[in-house]
């Protein structure tokens, strides 16, 4: 008999504590202002995205196609993964007739790269930078390996 | 004898037991683990568990690349605690080159460690609920963890594998908007943790699922090699916060959080008290972080001392440590991991054995289990 009484209040006691969470959700289903869930494809225009977040690396050229990479090879040691291959060339300077190291391409093999930050970290002139860019997803493989410098880009004067 | 009456004979020797498997993919492993269960009935007579299905040689990767490279690859160990793994192993760099760090990095690696350990705690307590067979926590605790994990967004530029700390600091100066947000998420936090309770605390099915299920002694607990909250919930004190502070943990005040009973409710507990003593902590050190650099001077190539390095970190799953030789050059010799995961793991057999192969999943649910910080 004890046995019983001490079933039947369990039961009523789940039943209860069913109900305080059930009216929990209840409240969230009546209020629409607690909803946090963001309708991804749709929210682009608005959605936060942190100043550093890691996209992707860019190379940043202003408007007379002049980046700040001088080929010194940094982001490269200091790159886990070997994502990041400089090939650099000598250019014969106009003014002053000596020989000069630029680089002729910056190869950046995004799908290799963990987006750890170090070679951001690493570059003595800011030339690279994380984009805010996160949509990656491609059919084939081969765009994934990009050419950051842009056609007929040049060193800017004055980065050493 | 030829092989069909061999067969015929083993299956009647074990005509009652019957082996099952669990995983590699299943939704309760959390991964891919995979469990040989021995079953008689319902009884789980046996558990063997089998890794390997996701090593990747992390600690031989490691090995490969200098002292400033390794560190972003422990983030993908233990993803759910991936600031306190790089912290272990910057503080292991740290002491091979007897490096004293800023008191505001110290700061900052505290504040960050402990938003870590609650958006672990929150994932695993919504995971939890979605084991058990309730879909509602699941939605709550991602809810708090989506707002830490925008933080971290802000501040270190990544959400999960943030790599934030390097030997000597952090990689950057918190993010002006750093204290206003914490302080909006501690008050939206602080009226959503009693309704952790209301869900499943005080929930009386949950806690029948949970009492008495999977328990293990105190004895048991540290023979194993158990730490963290499921050693805790055996009533072993093994908090490295307290016994070994590092990184300005002594000054931090907070309640070692101890239950006794070494089931899986008590193994709950010990994670839900965690979470208001690391709001504690976060509330002791937001308003209080000292001006100054955020990262010591340090040299562009690293190089140890000939030497061995070992340097402890209580992650949100228990205790990792961090095993550095070094032939004095660019890079280590040999590194290893002590990863709390593993020998928690290990006393799964232990808990499960003669119980039901319902109480298998909540056991696995408490012990919180990240497979990548197994088999590394």
């Amino acid at each position: 008999m004890r046995y019983l009484a001490i079933y039947i209040g369990t039961i009523l006691r789940a039943i209860n504590s069913l109900r305080k969470g059930m009216k929990l959700t209840g409240y969230y289903f009546t209020h629409h202002k607690e909803i946090v869930t963001h309708q991804y494809p749709e929210n682009r225009k608005k959605m936060f995205i942190g100043d550093r977040f890691r996209g992707e690396v860019i190379l940043t050229h202003d408007e007379n196609n002049e980046h700040r990479c001088t080929g010194c090879s940094a982001c490269e040691i200091a790159c886990p993964n070997g994502t990041i291959r400089i090939i650099s060339k000598f250019e014969i300077d106009p003014e002053t007739q000596k020989k000069k190291k630029t680089i002729d391409e910056f190869v950046y093999h995004l799908g290799m790269c963990t987006f750890c930050n170090l070679c951001i970290v690493a570059c003595p002139t800011d030339a690279i930078v994380m984009s805010k860019d996160f949509e990656h997803s491609m059919y084939d493989r081969k765009p994934l390996t990009k050419i950051l410098n842009k056609r007929g880009s040049k060193l800017m004067k004055g980065v050493e | 004898m030829n092989a069909n009456e061999e067969i015929q004979d083993l299956v009647e020797a074990h005509e009652e037991d019957f082996v099952i498997n669990i995983g590699p993919q299943h939704p309760s492993t959390h991964g891919v683990l995979h469990l040989k269960v021995k079953l008689q009935g319902e009884t789980v007579l046996d558990v063997q568990p089998h890794l390997g299905y996701i090593h990747r040689s992390i600690e031989k990767m490691c090995e490969a690349s200098t002292y400033r490279n390794f560190i972003y690859l422990t983030s993908r160990m233990d993803y759910l605690s991936a600031h306190m793994n790089n912290q272990a192993c910057s503080m292991a760099v740290e002491k091979g080159m007897a490096l004293e760090i800023p008191e505001r990095t110290k700061v900052i690696r505290i504040l960050m460690s402990e938003l870590t350990r609650l958006a672990s705690h929150t994932l695993w307590w919504g995971a939890l609920g979605l084991d058990l067979g309730a879909t509602t926590p699941f939605f709550i605790g991602f809810r708090d963890r989506e707002e830490i994990m925008d933080i971290f967004e802000e501040s270190c530029g990544a959400r999960l594998t943030m790599n934030y700390n390097v030997p000597g600091g952090v990689m950057y100066d918190i993010h002006p908007n750093f204290q206003k947000r914490v302080h909006t998420f501690l008050i939206n936090f602080k009226k959503h943790l009693p309704e952790y309770d209301t869900l499943l605390t005080g929930n009386i099915i949950f806690q029948n699922r949970m009492k008495g299920v999977g328990k293990i002694s105190a004895e048991d607990a540290i023979s194993y090699g158990c730490s963290g909250p499921v050693a805790r919930g055996s009533g072993v004190s093994c908090d490295i916060r307290k016994w070994f502070p590092y990184d300005g943990y002594e000054g931090a005040q907070f309640n070692e959080i101890l239950e006794t009973d070494g089931d899986c409710f008590s193994r709950y507990m010990v994670r839900v008290r965690e979470m208001y003593e690391s709001v504690k902590i976060i509330e002791q050190y937001i308003d209080a972080i000292p001006e100054g650099d955020f990262q010591a001077k340090t040299k562009a190539v690293l190089k140890l001392p000939k030497g061995e390095f070992y340097s402890r970190v209580e992650t949100a799953r228990g205790e990792l440590g961090v095993y550095i030789i070094s032939d004095g050059s660019m890079k280590p010799y040999r590194i290893k991991f002590r990863s709390p995961n593993f020998s928690n793991l290990s006393a799964l057999k232990h808990m499960a054995t003669g119980g039901k192969i319902g109480d298998l999943v909540a056991i696995m649910a408490t012990l919180d289990l990240v497979i990548p910080d197994i088999d590394r």
